[in-house]
């Protein structure tokens, strides 16, 4: 089986945002919810780089150690799902998230929140594969369809990689052999405890 | 070639130098100086090394939406916070908890229940009005209340999640955390009653250090002599204060996310701080609860009628009895007041 996982090149990404449109309108993400962004960092200045960024499925994600009513699970393709029938929104997720990746919507008075969102990999949820319950709870699942998440397939610039960690790992580090530079694998070392040479 | 053309591509020439040299020069600006420069074309490593320097391990940079929180991009924080609730927190609420469950059940079988040696009187005395024990059970039923809900969202995942069954566990647990959220404020309540009511019976004086020497005539059977309160209940008192106090502070910091704290560390170690405080609180209260009911005859009546015996009383609070009894109370009587029966 594969190991899923994202790569964004952040000597390729120039900050579109098609990544973040493309989720959006893929999983008709709701208002105030995203599930990717693009992260500009060292901004009008020397080193300046953009990274998308969303869940990074992490290898032992601290989201599912933290949870307490154990919502998440991961796939054999190595993607960490949860379900919206057992998430009860209480946020932990998101302190223990390295990556920021957990979203709640707003609900009711206080801090309350709703079910977590978060980015599937195109991979809906526990229901059954692209049935009308779950894409109104997951969005659309690509996966099932044997097409890669969205996002990555929509990247202008092939800076978002998606796909088998190896695969594209390997894709990666060609591009920084053949130009002569790569800032690295962002978020690997703290996601899968592994990083990319480049 | 004109000249404007010539002008320019020396221009070039020589920007691309300067850019190439300060490219060159970066390793050593960074080794050198404290406020490193920003590397032009480092790798993910130095840049995020150099970008750590200026927060606090966290990578922050700028985003276009209105979510500013996603502006984070990493925060390896993360993988510790996981790392201290599945250890440190867990290790903690059990040593804790169960210490003290432990502690009582052993001074329970081999001591038990502290008798009134000299029997019961028969006659009453008022130790509590009707409001301290209003605040006492508002602080008290919240608190067990929150306890449970709390200590839910440590333990429920391992001890009721296999009894329920995940759908159950989580109507159980959405309910108990809607429930824990509200509770915090009959609790903040019932604690700044406390606060007030029982302060001044509560401040340490020379009494409390010779009942600490004696161990509050725990061990043994010295009965050391205390005011209203003893030195065990004056901690009670505080703990409660400050504890209760630091558990409703980070509650409504907690209830509010990102809006008094605006940090994902503050946030983080709120969570942590708020866990820790509630599994210690939890520990004395168990000992509090033991002594108040089957540890100590006599006790349970203070805080239920407001009313004691008059013989447990002086068992254990004679300095108190004594000050209510023979009250040397002309300082504070009115002038011209007369005692009852005078007339």
């Amino acid at each position: 089986m594969a190991r899923m996982k994202f790569l964004c090149d952040a000597d390729r990404c120039i900050e579109c945002n098609a990544c973040v449109t493309a989720c959006k309108n893929e999983h008709e993400v709701p208002w105030g919810i995203n599930r990717r962004r693009v992260v500009t960092i060292n901004d009008g200045k020397p080193g300046e780089r953009s990274i998308s960024m969303a869940c990074m499925h992490c290898t032992d994600a601290p989201c599912a150690a933290v949870c307490p009513v154990d919502c998440f699970y991961t796939t054999a393709d190595g993607v960490v799902l949860h379900s919206k029938d057992l998430c009860i929104g209480c946020g932990y997720c998101f302190y223990a998230c390295p990556f920021g990746a957990p979203q709640y919507p707003r609900l009711g008075n206080f801090g309350s929140r709703g079910k977590m969102d978060k980015c599937t990999y195109c991979a809906g949820g526990p229901e059954a594969d692209n049935t009308p319950a779950e894409y109104a709870k997951y969005g659309s699942n690509r996966l099932a369809e044997g097409k890669l998440p969205a996002c990555a397939e929509m990247c202008s610039t092939k800076a978002l990689l998606a796909g088998d960690g190896d695969i594209i790992a390997q894709i990666y580090a060609e591009r920084v052999s053949t130009r002569g530079y790569g800032s690295g694998a962002w978020g690997w070392r703290t996601a899968y405890k592994d990083m990319v040479s480049g | 070639m004109n000249r404007f053309t010539l002008t320019l591509r020396t221009a070039l020439a020589v920007f691309a130098i300067c850019l190439g040299a300060a490219t060159l020069s970066v390793p050593n600006a960074v080794a050198q100086s404290a406020q490193p420069v920003a590397p032009a074309a480092a790798h993910e490593e130095v840049l995020f090394r150099y970008l750590q320097m200026q927060g606090s391990g966290t990578v922050v940079g700028r985003v276009t939406i209105p979510d500013q929180k996603a502006a984070t991009l990493i925060q390896p924080g993360g993988r510790e916070f996981q790392e201290t609730w599945r250890g440190p927190m867990k290790w903690i609420a059990a040593a804790s908890i169960i210490g003290m469950l432990v502690l009582v059940g052993v001074f329970y079988t081999v001591k038990g229940p502290i008798r009134t040696t000299s029997g019961y009187a028969g006659r009453l005395i008022k130790r509590f009005r009707s409001i301290d024990v209003f605040a006492h059970w508002l602080t008290a039923a919240s608190f067990v209340l929150l306890a449970i809900t709390g200590l839910n969202i440590t333990f429920g995942r391992y001890l009721l999640l296999p009894l329920l069954g995940p759908e159950a566990f989580t109507a159980w647990s959405e309910a108990a955390k809607v429930a824990h959220n509200f509770l915090g404020f009959p609790f903040t309540l019932g604690v700044l009653l406390m606060f007030v009511l029982f302060l001044k019976d509560n401040i340490f004086d020379k009494t409390d250090l010779r009942w600490f020497a004696q161990g509050g005539g725990m061990i043994g059977h010295a009965h050391p002599p205390a005011r209203k309160f003893n030195g065990g209940q004056k901690i009670v008192y505080w703990a409660t204060v400050f504890g209760g106090g630091a558990l409703a502070v980070t509650g409504f910091i907690l209830m509010f996310p990102f809006q008094i704290v605006t940090s994902i560390d503050g946030m983080q170690l709120t969570a942590q701080l708020h866990g820790i405080i509630a599994f210690l609180m939890i520990a004395l209260i168990i000992g509090h609860i033991y002594l108040g009911s089957i540890g100590m005859e006599g006790a349970f009546s203070a805080m239920w009628s407001g009313k004691v015996d008059l013989n447990w009383a002086k068992e254990h609070h004679p300095l108190w009895v004594e000050e209510i009894m023979n009250p040397t109370r002309k300082d504070t009587l009115p002038a011209g007041a007369k005692g009852a029966g005078a007339d």
